[in-house]
Order: C-alpha cells, then structure tokens, then sequence
C-alpha cells in the first residue's frame, strides 16, 4: 500500500512538473537556509571555543588600573602599578600553580629588507606554561638570560613567515626596535584570540629585557599584567578574592580607596563569549526557519489545490473502495515526497553555500553531520505538518458529494 | 430466502435553502441473487437517488435497507467503503476512469484497496479486460480509446472483485445506440453467466429490455415493478 502510494504521488507530481518543482524549491530554500545558517552558527561557536582554548585553562587575568564601570582606567600618568614581585607573592597564594608577570607594548621587527610591525611581549617562561603553548622549534628563556636581561627572542609563526619566509628563524639575529636580538625558539601555531586577532603575530622576550631595552622608560619595574593559572576550576574564585586582598595590602591601599588593579576570571569571560554564540546560533536557526516555515505554507496551499482538482478523482477512489486513511495516505506521501525532496537538494545547496561563503568571505561555517540528518527529517514534518490539512480535507469528503463534483 | 437486497421503507430528502426535497418516498423493494433490474422513471423521480443509497454512497434519511442480508444503516464511513468494496460494482454514465493511468492500472484499483498484492493484481486485471475483449490494451490510457471501450474498461473493474452486486447509472447515456446495445450484451451476459445481480439505470426501453425485471419510479415512489415485456410506457407529460 505506501509502496503503491508512492507510485501514484510520483504520477501525479509528474502530470504537474512544473507545479511540484517550485513547490519543491520552497521547501529546497528553506533547508538551505537552514543548513547555512546554522553551520555559520556551528562555525563562530567553534571559532569561540578554539580561541577559549588556545587562552589556557583556569586563568586569571591581573591588569593594572582600577577596572570600575566596567572600564580598564589607568592610573595617573599611566603609572603601572603591579610588579614582578606582585606576580611572585600570587604564585605562593594557595590554589595558584603559576603567576607570569608581562609588559607588552608595539614594536618593529627587521631582519634584512623585510620589515614587519607586531607585538613584544616581556615575560618569564611560565608564560608559555600558562597560555598552554608549545615551541615548535627552538628553546625556551633560560635562568641567566631571564636574570640579566639578555636580547634573545622566541617568535610566533606569523612574525617568521613574514620574516623568513620558510627558512628555519631559530638561531638567526634579528633588530627589535633597532637592537639586535637572538631568536632561539619558533612558537607553534595557537590560532585566532576571541577578538579575532592572531596570536601568532607576537615575538616573546624575557621580562626584564623588555623592561630595560625595549620599552624605554615606561615600565620601570613594572609589569602591565600578571597572567594567573590556578590548580583547577573550583579554585578560580577563591583565588580570585585572595589575589584581590593580597595585593591591595601589598600596594597599601586604604580601606576606602579603589583597587588600583583588577583581576579578570577568564572563565566567566569564556562563558559570556560562549553564550551569545550560542545565542547568535540560535537566532540565526530562527531566522533561517521561517523560510522554511513559508515553504511549507505554499506546500500547504498547492495541496488543497491539488486536493479540489482531484475531487472527482477522490470520489471514485471511495467508490472504488478506497478507505478515508488509504485517501490520506495518498495525499500525505505527496506532500512528504515533494518537502524531502527539496529537502534533500536543499542539504546540497546549504553545503555548498557554506563551503563558498567560507572560501569566498572567510566566514567561518562548520559543517556538522547533526543539523543535515536534522534538516532531513524537519522537511519530512513539515511535509507532514502541512500536508496533514489539505489530506484530512480529502479524506473526510462524502463520496457522494466528491462524484458529484464538476471540476 | 436470497435477497441482495431489501429496502422497508426507504425515505430520502435533501436539504435545500427552501426547506426539504423529498427524493425517494417509503420505498419498499426486494432484488433476489442474480436478478437484472432495470429502473426507470421520469427525469427527478429519484432514480440516481435510489442508486447513490443502494451504493452505500449515501445514507437514506429513514427506513431500512439490508445489503447481502446486513443492515448498512449506522454503519461508519470506513465500515461502507469496506462494503462498497467488498460487495459493490459501480458503473458511471461518464466512466470515470482515472485518464492517467493504463487500463490494467484502472482495473486493478479496487484491489488496491482489498490490499491484494501487487503481482496477483495485474493478472487479475488482465484476465478480467480479457473477457470484455481488450486483453490487447492493457498499457493504453483511457483517452486513447472509444467511449465503449471505456466503458468495458469500466465494467471490467466493477467485477475484478467480484462482486454481489453491479450498479449502472445510465451506462449508456454517453454511448450511441450500436455500442450501446454492446455494453447491455455484455452486462447480460455477465449476468447470466457469473450470476451477478445488476441494477442499472436507463431513459431508453430498449435498454431496459434486456433486464428481466422492471422498476419504474415516479415522484419518489414505485409504479410499476414487474416483467420487462409487460411494461407499457407511460406517455411522457407535456411541459
Ligand atoms: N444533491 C441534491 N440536493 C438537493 N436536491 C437534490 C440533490 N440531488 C437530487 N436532488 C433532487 O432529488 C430529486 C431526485 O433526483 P435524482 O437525481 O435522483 O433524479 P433522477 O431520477 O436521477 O433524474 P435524472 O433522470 O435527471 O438523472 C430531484 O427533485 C432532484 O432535484
Ligand atoms: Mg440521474
């Protein structure tokens, strides 16, 4: 009986082509739209999560300046206010494992005829701990270069391809803001930060060589944050509020005056980051499911339509024999052929646009097997859902009425 | 005793914007096993009426009607296609083959809904459009073919299920007299040779020969009912 249903509905779409065929391409936009939204969405989550990762784990961010109104304020003059003795005390705080002090500031970086502008970072090599980043080549800062300040360099990717093109950096000399500095390490690649920036487009120096050399006289004995990494997840917010009390009392700040730091829990940031992508991914799915819902009124519209042409037809079916669900059955299989068809397409083109608007916009668009399985069996409901009415209609028609019926 | 079917009183009106039509008035009529009944009546005196109920296509607004010895009356919607199926051949005025579909295809419809498989269906079909003479023309669509041939396509499928009962309204309204002489042949010798009851409807005394029995209605209510050949048609009134 479905297997003769099928049959028929196939006929009878293929006595109306033309018909069936932008009936189809309703349904065809609609799950397009829908596979591309929500691999865009898909897309930017993992986007979001990858830089999240790439961040480190269970960090915490202290930055100089009080942080009031939700605004990083700097303190008069610009005077940093956290040290690298700052970063050493919130290292032995309970709950912490590593604390790396860091100043960072623009520089230009030349080696030969090739000149490139990024970004210095003066740290320790607990940095790399923390920010969970391997050296692809190379090694890391060592104890006397750390103490005396020397001019050594570990570089990120971006800089050595500008720079070097393909050649291997480590061991070669390059000028940082005129002085000459080694390159002993080459930093593996960490991908996009959540603002959309690269983190590879940085050369890492030793703290104190920054602090003397690089940046002049900005940061004397000062650091502009101190990246924390606590033991685990549950240790964060205690170690939050120490951190907090521990430095004021280290700055000597009055009971009444504003810190002169702020300490950012990086997972809170990662939540909020990953909520509105969620949020965004589900507005898009929205948007995206309202064309399919118009897709689905106009398989509704052709099929009551088709169901009032039919009438007579339907009257001798019921003549014939034919019970009220073999009536339904008929009209139903039609409506779920055409929506699973278009779609099926749709999947198609959905992937396909993704794919372009990856390549074509450098949108991200990942493409996942969930919302495709998804989207086939939402064509099939709607097939189902809109069809149901203009089946019912048929199938609760007196025979006597329907052969009477002058089309 | 083997009736196929009985009425006792058998009342049908229509509901009209002007209030209720009466069609057929307190009927009372028995058809035995094997009969060939023909009815006739004026146009309006309720003839299509009395077949849409015998048909089980509508329901009559009073009084009894026993189908193969079943009371039809309250059964429900599928309950009377399951009858319609099981029971009833219809044949229409204007065929009402599905334009389509082959002619085996239309043949086997019915057995579509018997949920007879699909094989066992098609050589049904072509066996039964063997017997009314277009075993050649299984794949033809029912445009390509004469009006009588669409018309045995017809009763071809009104007895693929073999069926107690043909019912034929006006049958050869649509056909002129030669082919329409062959449809009767053929209606007769169904008749006689499978033992099929057939009802059929006609304006034409000529058809109506070929009936052993004779019902003609007038107004809703029965006139005569008896021999064929002893029917003397009333004049027909002037307007
Ligand atoms: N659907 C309907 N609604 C209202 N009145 C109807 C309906 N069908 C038939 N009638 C009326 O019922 C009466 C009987 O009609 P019916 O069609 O049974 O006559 P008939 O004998 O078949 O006529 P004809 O020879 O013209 O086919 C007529 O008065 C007709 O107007
Ligand atoms: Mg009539």
């Amino acid at each position: 009986m479905i297997l003769f249903s099928l049959l028929e509905a196939l006929q009878a779409m293929a006595a109306n082509r033309l018909r069936t065929l932008l009936t189809a391409m309703g349904i065809m936009i609609g799950v397009a739209a829908v596979v591309l939204m929500v691999s865009i969405g898909e897309g930017t989550q993992k986007q979001v999560t990858d830089s999240i990762k790439s961040m480190g784990a269970n960090m915490l961010v202290v930055r100089s300046g009080s942080h009031s109104h939700g605004g990083v304020r700097g303190g008069a003059g610009g005077v940093q206010s956290l040290t690298e003795q700052d970063a050493h005390a919130i290292a032995l705080l309970p709950g912490a494992l590593l604390a790396a002090p860091m100043v960072q500031s623009g520089v230009q970086v030349v080696y030969g005829p090739n000149n490139w502008g990024t970004t210095a970072i003066g740290t320790t090599a607990d940095y790399l701990q923390i920010r969970n980043w391997e050296l692809a080549s190379g090694r890391d800062f060592s104890d006397s270069e750390m103490q005396s300040g020397m001019r050594v360099a570990m570089i990120g990717q971006d800089v050595a391809s500008e720079l070097f093109g393909r050649d291997d950096p480590v061991g070669r000399m390059m000028r940082i803001q005129q002085s000459p500095f080694r390159i002993i390490g080459l930093l593996s690649i960490k991908g996009q930060s959540l603002d959309g920036r690269s983190q590879d487009d940085a050369i890492l120096v030793p703290l104190r060589t920054a602090q003397r050399q690089l940046f002049g006289s900005r940061f004397q004995g000062s650091v502009s944050f101190i990246m924390v990494q606590a033991v685990d997840d549950a240790a964060m917010t205690p170690l939050q509020r120490n951190i907090g009390l521990l430095l004021r009392q280290r700055h000597h700040l009055a009971d009444k005056a504003d810190d002169d730091f702020s300490v950012t829990n990086m997972a809170e940031v990662t939540e909020t980051a990953s909520q509105i992508t969620g949020m965004l991914s589900i507005l898009l799915g929205a948007i995206a499911s309202i064309s399919l819902f118009v897709g689905g009124i106009g398989i509704m519209n052709i099929m009551i339509v088709s169901v009032t042409e039919r009438t007579r037809e339907i009257g001798i079916r019921m003549a014939l024999g034919a019970r009220r669900s073999d009536i339904m059955l008929q009209f139903l299989m039609e409506s779920v052929i055409i929506t699973v068809a278009g779609g099926v397409v749709g999947i198609f083109a959905g992937i396909g646009l993704s794919l372009l608007a990856s390549e074509m916009f450098g949108i991200w668009a990942v493409i996942t097997p969930m919302p495709i399985v998804l989207a086939f069996f939402v064509s099939m409901a709607v097939g189902v859902f809109f069809g149901l009415y203009p089946a019912r209609k048929a199938a609760l028609m007196r025979p006597i009425d329907a052969l009477r019926y002058q089309g | 005793m083997n009736a196929v079917v009985t009425l006792h009183g058998l009342y049908k009106d229509y509901e009209t914007d002007a209030g209720p039509v009466p069609a057929l008035r307190y009927l009372d009529l028995s058809i035995e096993a094997g009969e060939f009944v023909a009815i006739m009546g004026p146009s309006g005196s309720g003839k299509s009426t009395l077949m849409n109920l015998l048909g089980c296509l509508d329901v009559a607004t009073s009084g009894e009607y026993l189908l193969n010895g079943r009371d039809v009356g309250g059964l429900s919607q599928n309950e009377l296609a399951e009858v319609r199926s099981s029971v009833i051949g219809f044949v229409f005025q204007g065929f009402n083959l599905l334009p389509r579909a082959s002619l085996a295809t239309n043949v086997a419809l019915p057995l579509v809904y018997q949920r007879v498989e699909r094989r066992a269906r098609r050589e049904r079909a072509a066996a039964i459009l063997q017997q009314v003479g277009l075993g050649d023309r299984l794949d033809s669509l029912p445009p390509r073919i004469s009006g009588g041939q669409q018309q045995r396509v017809a009763i071809a499928r009104a007895l693929v299920t073999n069926p107690r009962l043909i019912l034929a309204d006006e049958p050869t309204g649509n056909l002129d007299s030669v082919t329409g002489r062959e449809i009767m042949t053929l209606f007769q010798r169904i008749n006689r040779d499978s033992g099929i009851s057939i009802i059929l409807v006609t304006h034409d005394l000529n058809v109506a020969h070929y009936a052993t029995r004779l019902v003609y209605l007038v107004d809703g209510t029965i006139q005569y009912d008896g021999a064929v050949a002893e029917f003397h048609e009333p004049a027909p009134e002037l307007p």
